[in-house]
């Protein structure tokens, strides 16, 4: 039976993480995802699951004992936040390296300095091209559905890839929402247990991470291109799974009044819930104005964004990062090589917003829809980069 | 103490690796593997031993074996560990099986120190091998907290004014029995009964255990490579190198040396001391045997020998 649980975003996937029959977790706690530790903790400590619980004593570790874990076969899991990811980042390459499919909840967070601990999608954008299958929550409903998905993905032997859950740091980490939850035994039937093909095992010995100079290095490079590019797919047939016991539908991109809509805000996480609202008051005006939600931001959804766009006539893309010194920040950046690889010539805004935790108000949202309607009139852009909700 | 009749002749570290003639870790390699009682996963930190052992498409390994990185085979063993522990329980695995980390002393005295803390700290049943050849050599022969006092690296070379390395050697064992584990021992190649014997008796701890072992390199310690086994064994005679265990609680002096070589005879077949030699710098010579008597003093008082 499906329940009805208050739960806040860390504590969903901690719940997701205890349905799904994990062998190993190895963990260090960080604001704000230590509730995800410390959840499990209890699970642990009342005997609730099996989990061999490691207890490690940095990110670091974390990942590696991980890495060694998902090696001899194990379903393994971990979650961090911020700078522990960026403890992780030498490891993070070496899980998707290995081809290990470990799970990890990301509670995104700003990175220092200066030291905060807020929600911002820093941390992620600083290892966007680790090898990992990276997906984002936007509610806690979210959290719990895709934590549950990640690992069949994973796992999948066409993927075999490590995938990370994103949440935004506090804003979901910390707000407590009602969670569909499956039944264990739907569950358990949907993620079973863990068959490696290829482990550390003594009766068939193995050489793992073994030295690859200039002769061989490239081609097992090439390789993981491909397996990313093929898991897409995978995604795709994991959700069709996932609504058959769930009744939730998922995808690549979720989209919201895209169809006849002439300008779109397209951002990662909670901030779509924010933008859905705006979207959805000032439709009921008659403003033709839509959302474009990438779940997964790894694979980037090229296509299905390009298929999203092909009724606008301008695209306000929001990051919630900086990359210093670059022409767009990391997600338009990413959407503008898209567009331009369909050979779209869409008007583009792109805004950073939300540094450090900063509110974003519905009226910000209302204000750049209403820039994107005049753009999409004048078709000229004055400001390509701009920033929303600093004193500056 | 095992005897040669014991041994297996199964080699489980082959021959047509890279490492260099006269390689200690090598020997000590496949001195460990006769050691082994049951499935054994290996890990191993980046060094000489993880780069000239497993050059892609080749392996010297018969046994599992796990790089990942330079820093963190203490972590990897414990994740491994955990693996196997996890599996049993759900009888996805169904045998006995030992894990070992090898790693050199930059990987553990430097870098690895915090994983290697927090392993022994948890209590994971893995056993620790660090093979010391004093240096930075995969890389080149730098300095690292494993290298000894007037010692000449690329990073604390014999200059005109600072002769070598100016600071000591960590005292590794210390660290590791502080954390309160079961079994921590030192040896030397040169001796081989005791040091496979120890692997056995570390191996046969619940909990961690750590080797630290002399690893003779000719190449950065600057000696002909037909010379390894004899620069292992002066490391010993001249109580540079003490041969004790820590068992539950107790020390033990394995290689009583009563009428000790002067650490001269060590250092000079070294070229990494060569400069020691030359009149102005004569009196480190001096220095280093005064840490060498007073360390040996230390540890045979431990051992209750003093």
């Amino acid at each position: 039976m499906s329940k009805l649980i208050g739960l806040t975003g860390d504590e969903a996937i901690a719940y997701a993480v205890k349905q799904c029959n994990v062998d190993v977790v190895a963990a260090y706690p960080i604001t704000p995802q230590t509730i995800i530790v410390e959840a499990f903790s209890e699970y642990v400590h009342n005997g609730e699951v099996k989990t061999e619980f490691i207890c490690v004593e940095s990110e670091h570790s974390a990942l590696s004992a991980c890495i060694g874990a998902s090696l001899t076969g194990a379903r393994v899991f971990t979650a961090t936040s911020s700078q522990g990811l960026a403890l992780m980042h030498e490891m993070l390459y070496i899980a998707s390296g290995l081809r290990c499919p470990i799970v990890m909840g990301v509670v995104n967070r700003a990175l220092s300095a200066p030291i905060n601990i807020h929600g911002d999608h820093s941390d992620m954008m600083g290892s966007r091209d680790c090898g990992w299958i990276q997906i984002y929550a936007e509610n806690v409903q979210e959290a719990y559905d895709w934590t549950i998905q990640a690992f069949r993905i994973a796992e999948d032997k066409k993927a075999l890839l490590p995938v990370s859950v994103n949440i935004d740091g506090f804003i979901l980490s910390h707000a407590l929402e009602g969670v569909k939850t499956l039944d264990d035994k739907a569950v358990d039937s949907f993620v079973s247990t863990r068959k490696a093909e290829i482990t550390l095992d003594p009766a068939k010995p193995i050489t793992v991470g073994a030295l690859c100079l200039t002769d061989y290095y490239f081609e097992m490079k090439r390789q993981q291109v491909e397996a990313i590019k093929e898991s897409k797919g995978v995604i795709s047939s994991v959700n069709e799974a996932y609504e058959q016991i769930s009744g939730r539908k998922y995808g690549i991109i979720d989209t919201f009044g895209i169809g006849d809509a002439e300008v779109a805000i397209l951002c990662l996480g909670s901030t779509a819930g924010t933008t859905k609202y705006v979207a959805d008051s000032m439709r009921k005006k008659g403003f033709k104005v839509g959302v474009i939600k990438p779940w997964i931001y790894r694979p980037f959804p090229a296509e299905e964004i390009v298929k999203a766009t092909e009724n606008l006539k301008a695209l306000i893309v929001l990051d919630r990062a900086c990359s210093f010194g670059a022409p767009y920040n990391p997600l338009c950046s990413d959407v503008i090589s898209a567009l331009y690889q369909a050979e779209r010539e869409l008007k583009v805004i792109n805004v950073v917003y939300g540094l450090g935790g900063r509110d974003i108000a519905p009226s910000d949202i209302r204000g750049l829809f209403e820039e994107g309607l005049e753009v999409s009139k004048t078709g000229k852009v004055n400001e390509p980069v701009k920033f929303v909700g600093v004193r500056e | 103490m095992v005897t040669l009749k014991e041994l297996t002749t199964e080699e489980l570290f082959t021959s047509g690796h890279r490492l260099c003639a006269g390689c200690g870790a090598g020997i000590i390699v496949r001195m460990t593997m006769k050691a082994l009682k049951r499935p054994t996963i290996a890990v191993n930190a980046t060094g000489c031993l993880e780069v000239s052992s497993t050059i892609y498409p080749y392996t010297s390994w018969r046994i599992p074996w796990v790089h990942i990185a330079f820093e963190n085979a203490a972590a990897v063993a414990s994740g491994i560990e955990s693996a196997v522990k996890a599996l049993s329980k759900r009888e996805a695995w169904n045998k006995d099986v030992d894990v070992i980390a090898f790693a050199g002393d930059g990987g553990t005295f430097d870098i690895g120190i915090q994983a290697l803390s927090g392993a022994m700290e948890r209590g994971h049943d893995l056993v620790y091998i660090c093979y010391d050849n004093e240096a930075y050599m995969n890389t080149g022969i730098q300095r690292s907290g494993a290298t000894p006092h007037g010692a000449s690296t690329t990073t604390s070379p014999a200059g005109r004014v600072i002769p070598g390395k100016p600071e000591f050697k960590k005292d590794l064992i210390g660290i590791c029995v502080a954390h309160g584990i079961e079994y921590a021992a030192t040896a030397s190649p040169a001796y081989w009964n005791d040091y496979i014997t120890k692997v056995q008796k570390a191996l046969d701890v619940k909990g961690p255990a750590v080797i630290h072992v002399f690893s003779p390199c000719p190449l950065g310690m600057r000696f002909d490579s037909d010379k390894s086994i004899e620069v292992a064994r002066l490391a010993v005679q001249t109580r540079y190198w003490p041969v004790y265990e820590f068992e539950r609680g107790r020390y033990k002096l394995n290689i009583k040396v009563p009428t000790p070589k002067p650490v001269s005879e060590f250092l000079k077949v070294q070229g990494r001391f060569r400069h020691l030699f030359t009149p102005e710098f004569q009196h480190e010579v001096e220095v280093i045997q005064r840490w060498v008597d007073e360390n040996w003093k230390r540890i045979t008082s431990l051992c209750g020998e003093a």
